[in-house]
């Protein structure tokens, strides 16, 4: 199994490590509960260095990435971050990624891990009309450190400046890469830095108070974010129109992979979309359950669980379109239980957005 | 190395069995099952007056990693279901020998308690896994 450089640094720690898509990674350190609450109320952090870290040089970076990328990427700022799906020509999600503008002529990309092998080999596949590169940073590690005290415990730790550093905003250095971004729903940061300089940062964060977090916890925070998850909310088989992130696709000129497929589905009829739900009464909403409404009108739940910080059961599905939102149940074993449809996110900044 | 007391009777499925006398035994998961399952958040009991055939279905623990069957471990009807754990569900991780209790049961008459494993079996069957 594949090891990031902060393996012995988990296992010192007490985590329980899981095989998470062929990596060795710790789902939790004790309790994934008390670490998704470190998160929303003060600071954790998590070694995601499975994550691929590329970086798209040359005079036409611009270009290709506008291509390959059904978001804007000419309204960046410099060091400004966009989140975007990655398509195929029939409109499918190859991948989501963020991507952060350090020149004219020069981009980083961070893509997920499991999917790494296709996007290397898709973005390769697309380049090569552009007089630009891809390179992959593949000796580097990424530690992501977040909650509402992320930035004034990170800052005396390190050297990169944040103090002008906006949300979605990054600043770096020669040493380290941080950008202000992250997949919690918190303020916090994702780091970059050279593999061999990893341990050293993660145990100054851990003698600085930060709480070591699992993937287990990353994932509760993220749904509660509202925030997808590759490979379970989307995929190859759903466009962005269907899933819910219809809001990352560019308005003007329609000239990325996808757009015309998007176009003709658009003109045929969007049959499916992404909603929030919570259950109503007692039990766990999880991937894969069934839902129905009294109109026969069907869904399935994408990502689901319990969460620490409304103390609910909620999820994130993907439905018929027509779906009566106030007649949504789901299949739960032997039982068929009521569920109500609420607006996404779920939690923000450390508080529950679903009303009593 | 889990917890597993001298005192209790357990099934290869992670169910500990305490013996009340009379025919009526109290039942939970064990140490070792809460600590597979991790932070538990929801407790599907058993109906009390209900009954269950050897290893049937009778409940659910569900932490916030997935959904574990409870199995009935004998023969046997539901006297008693611990409504705590409705509310405090965690009751399972903090004292899965004591407060986490889930249910009681009489037993049936041909219940066989031949098929229980003793402590030491226990921790012999789980010692590959920890």
């Amino acid at each position: 199994m594949k090891q990031t450089v902060l393996n012995q640094a988990h296992r010192d720690a007490g985590a329980k490590m899981v095989d998470f898509g062929g990596w060795d990674m710790p789902i939790n350190y004790g309790s994934q509960i008390v670490e998704h609450h470190a998160v929303r109320q003060n600071v954790g952090m998590f070694d995601v260095s499975h994550m691929t870290v590329i970086d798209i040089q040359g005079p036409e970076a611009t270009a290709f990435l506008y291509q390959l990328l059904a978001n804007d990427i000419t309204k960046l700022n410099l060091n400004q971050a966009l989140y975007s799906t990655m398509l195929n020509h029939e409109g499918g999600v190859i991948d989501d990624l963020i991507t952060y503008k350090l020149a004219d002529d020069d981009y980083r990309v961070v893509v997920n891990a499991a999917t790494r092998e296709k996007d290397l080999a898709w973005i390769e596949s697309q380049i090569i009309e552009f007089d630009a590169n891809m390179i992959e940073q593949a000796d580097t590690a990424m530690i992501a450190v977040q909650g509402p005290k992320a930035i004034e415990t990170l800052q005396p730790l390190i050297t990169v400046d944040l103090s002008e550093t906006k949300r979605f905003y990054a600043a770096y250095n020669d040493d380290m890469f941080v950008g202000r971004t992250g997949y919690t729903g918190e303020d916090g940061v994702e780091i970059i830095v050279p593999s061999d300089q990893a341990e050293a940062l993660w145990q100054q964060l851990i003698d600085a108070g930060v709480q070591p977090c699992g993937l287990g916890a990353r994932d509760t925070l993220r749904l509660e974010a509202g925030m997808h998850l590759y490979g379970q909310d989307m995929d190859e088989h759903i466009t962005p129109l269907e899933c819910g992130l219809g809001w990352t696709l560019r308005k003007d000129n329609q000239a990325f992979n996808g757009a015309e497929a998007l176009a003709a589905k658009r003109e045929a009829g969007v049959e499916k979309k992404l909603i929030g739900l919570v259950l109503e009464g007692r039990g766990i909403l999880r991937h894969d359950q069934v839902l129905v409404d009294d109109e026969g009108h069907e869904g399935i739940i994408t990502s689901g669980g319990y969460s620490p910080s409304t103390e609910k059961a909620i999820a994130m599905a993907v439905v018929d379109k027509k779906m009566n939102p106030d007649a949504v149940k789901v299949q739960i074993r032997n039982k068929t239980l009521p569920c109500r449809v609420v607006k996404l996110p779920f939690v923000r900044n450390g508080k529950s957005l679903i009303e009593a | 190395m889990s917890y597993v007391p001298d005192n209790l009777k357990y099934t290869a499925s992670h169910e500990w069995l305490e013996d009340l006398g009379d025919g009526k035994y109290r039942v939970g998961i064990t140490e070792f099952a809460q600590e597979q399952l991790g932070d538990i958040v929801f407790v599907e009991l058993p109906e009390v007056d209900e009954s269950y055939a050897q290893e049937d279905e009778c409940g659910v623990v569900e932490s916030v990693k997935t959904a574990s069957d409870i199995y009935c471990p004998l023969v046997g009807t539901v006297t008693a279901a611990n409504d705590a754990l409705e509310d405090t569900p965690e009751l399972i991780n903090d004292s899965p020998y004591d407060d986490g209790w889930i249910f009681e049961l009489e037993l049936g008459e041909d219940a066989d308690l031949g098929s229980l494993l003793s402590a030491e079996d226990y921790r012999n069957s789980i010692v590959d896994d920890e």
